[in-house]
């Protein structure tokens, strides 16, 4: 039920960014989301990436620091409160949100959400109780090869 | 007052630092005899040294035979700690002090009564010979704690008869008003500490040139002459270098005179010699390398044939001051990989360490000097390895927070870890890639 996270340390610095999306542009490989987290002296790059084995492969060929983290991805009803029901349900559980970003997603522009939890088991019962819909990773292989074919 | 007037009474030309030079050698002599007699009866592990090259005291009959004796240096000290190199019973000794060792642990040195005595007549001839009396307002900026520089200047000028601020390091503003309101008119610090403060008190307000101020008396850390220069046309003072190492007795070593061209070695406590540095053979007078010096009159830990790493070279030509002890060039350089920052030692092996004990592994890392404000601020580049690597930000700052606390645990000084790119660093390249020292360009 989990989903794969690249994490990539990023020094901050001119062109510490630029090198994986260029290495991962040059082997054809799709980004399907992303997020750059920041502090004053370094960055973490975080990228779901379809074919992420190879992707770290070719990251940590480059020199780069890589690591990858089994995050969960929820899709979000799309009205208002979606997004708070969510984090109700997790809330009323006990559950620790560590991170999350959001992107939209295949032709539909469904609004996914990428959650870092403290405890994946956890996490997952409660969207279970809470009739919350886990995104696979298999469904997110809908997301075309190359971008903007439909 | 001018730097070389002298009050009534206190004129010291007759003084130790003024006797003929055969009086002094032989003054030497008796003294490395006694002070050799003493370390071979005293103090176990050195006996063992000459035993193993087959030397006694009786052996040494001139002082060209000081070659003869083999060399002590601040890994004996790191081997016999803490008390091991020891000539007195602790009952004899009422002091201790502690500068950094190249590991975890601090060099340990200890005083009986008369070395503190004899301490504070050199420092007191230190001061004497940077122009300061009693009748002067004296603030000791150095830090007093396990550090020499705090106690040892504090001792000299109280004997000097100065009236004596004990301020220790920081609390710059405060320092500043004092410096004012008390009228001072002389202080002792690091040079470093001195710019920081100077560049405080203009923006205060108070420019120094504008207080009573006329002499300080910097050492603990090397300065450059372009730094002298700056001080004494921005402050308006005279800015002395004081020479001193905590494993021979701490500040008071050796002392510029009014002519500030080198430093007079105190050479009747502390006999000096130049030697090369890879070699250990005596050089030439005049010759560049590095000071070797016997303590001849300490009683608690004496050093025979202590190597410093400081290079320098003795100069012979008379001084015009009159005083018959010969000088050292100003500091260049160490031997070592040693570095001093506000003050303290610190040896990269030191943060080495703290990195090891923190992860597991040593990660490549960089030592980066820098001076912002004339205050030195040592930083700690640590490439970034998959395993000290986690997703979070809050667990990689809390990383650098505990990387940072354990360095500082072992130097005693803050130290800020940056977290860098892995491949970034040099590699292997030996002491002149692993530490950046931009602080010069700051003078």
């Amino acid at each position: 039920m989990t989903i794969k996270q690249l994490s990539v340390f990023l020094e901050n610095k001119p062109g510490q960014l630029l090198a994986p999306c260029r290495i991962l542009a040059d082997a054809g490989l799709n980004i399907i989301t992303l997020s750059l987290a920041d502090t004053r002296q370094f960055g973490i790059l975080r990228l779901i990436v379809r074919e992420w084995e190879k992707a770290r492969a070719l990251l940590e060929a480059a020199g780069c620091v890589v690591k990858v983290t089994d995050v969960l991805a929820l899709e979000v009803e799309d009205r208002p409160g979606g997004l708070a029901d969510i984090v109700a349900a997790l809330d009323k559980a006990g559950v620790n949100i560590e991170y999350m970003y959001a992107f939209a997603f295949g032709a539909r522009g469904r609004a996914l959400l990428v959650l870092r939890f403290a405890d994946n088991a956890a996490a997952l019962a409660a969207l279970a109780a809470g009739a919350i819909p886990v995104v696979r990773e298999s469904d997110l292989s809908d997301w075309p090869a190359t971008c903007g074919a439909e | 007052m001018n730097a070389t007037a002298q009050p009534a009474g206190r004129h010291p030309a007759s003084g130790p630092d003024y006797q003929p030079v055969g009086d002094l050698r032989r003054l030497q002599l008796e003294r490395l005899k006694a002070v050799l007699r003493r370390a071979y009866e005293g103090v176990a592990p050195y006996r063992r040294r000459l035993e193993d090259r087959g030397i006694t005291p009786d052996h040494v009959r001139s002082l060209d035979d000081i070659v003869k004796l083999p060399f002590l240096e601040k890994n004996d000290l790191r081997d016999t700690y803490p008390f091991g190199l020891f000539a007195s019973p602790l009952e004899e000794i009422v002091r201790l002090h502690a500068s950094s060792g190249t590991t975890g642990k601090p060099i340990v040195v200890a005083y009986t009564r008369e070395d503190l005595d004899v301490w504070t007549s050199v420092m007191v001839r230190s001061m004497l010979a940077c122009g300061l009396h009693a009748g002067d307002i004296i603030q000791n900026a150095y830090g007093y704690g396990l550090f020499t520089g705090g106690l040892g200047a504090h001792y000299g000028a109280e004997a000097l008869g100065a009236t004596v601020i004990p301020a220790s390091g920081g609390n710059t503003d405060r320092q500043i008003m004092m410096l004012k309101d008390f009228g001072v008119t002389a202080i002792c610090s690091t040079p470093s500490y001195f710019l920081h403060l100077a560049e405080r008190a203009q923006e205060l307000g108070t420019p120094l040139r504008s207080l009573r101020l006329r002499a300080g008396v910097f050492g603990a850390e090397p300065w450059t002459d372009r730094l002298r220069q700056r001080i004494q046309d921005e402050t308006g003072i005279r800015a002395y270098d004081i020479y001193g190492l905590s494993e021979i007795v701490g500040p008071g070593v050796g002392i510029e005179c009014a002519g500030q061209c080198g430093l007079h070695l105190f050479e009747d406590h502390f006999y000096p010699e130049i030697v090369d540095p890879g070699t250990g053979d005596p050089l030439p007078d005049g010759e560049e390398g590095e000071l070797v010096l016997t303590t001849l009159s300490k009683r608690a830990m004496p050093m025979i044939r202590y190597r410093t790493r400081d290079i320098t070279a003795l100069m012979t030509e008379p001084c015009a001051c009159g005083r018959t002890l010969r000088r050292i060039r100003r500091i260049a350089r160490r031997s070592d990989d040693m570095i001093i920052v506000r003050g303290v030692n610190v040896f990269p092996s030191q943060i080495e360490s703290a990195l090891l004990a923190a992860e597991g592994v040593l990660p490549h890392y960089q030592i980066v000097l820098t001076r912002r404000k004339g205050l030195d601020c040592l930083a700690v580049r640590v490439e970034v390895t998959p395993a000290m690597f986690d997703d979070k930000v809050g667990a990689l700052e809390g990383l650098q927070a505990a990387l940072s606390r354990a360095i500082e645990n072992v130097l005693t000084i803050r130290a800020d870890v940056e977290l860098v790119a892995p491949h970034t660093l040099p590699r292997s390249e030996g002491k002149a890639r692993r530490v950046i020292d931009q602080r010069a360009d700051a003078d």
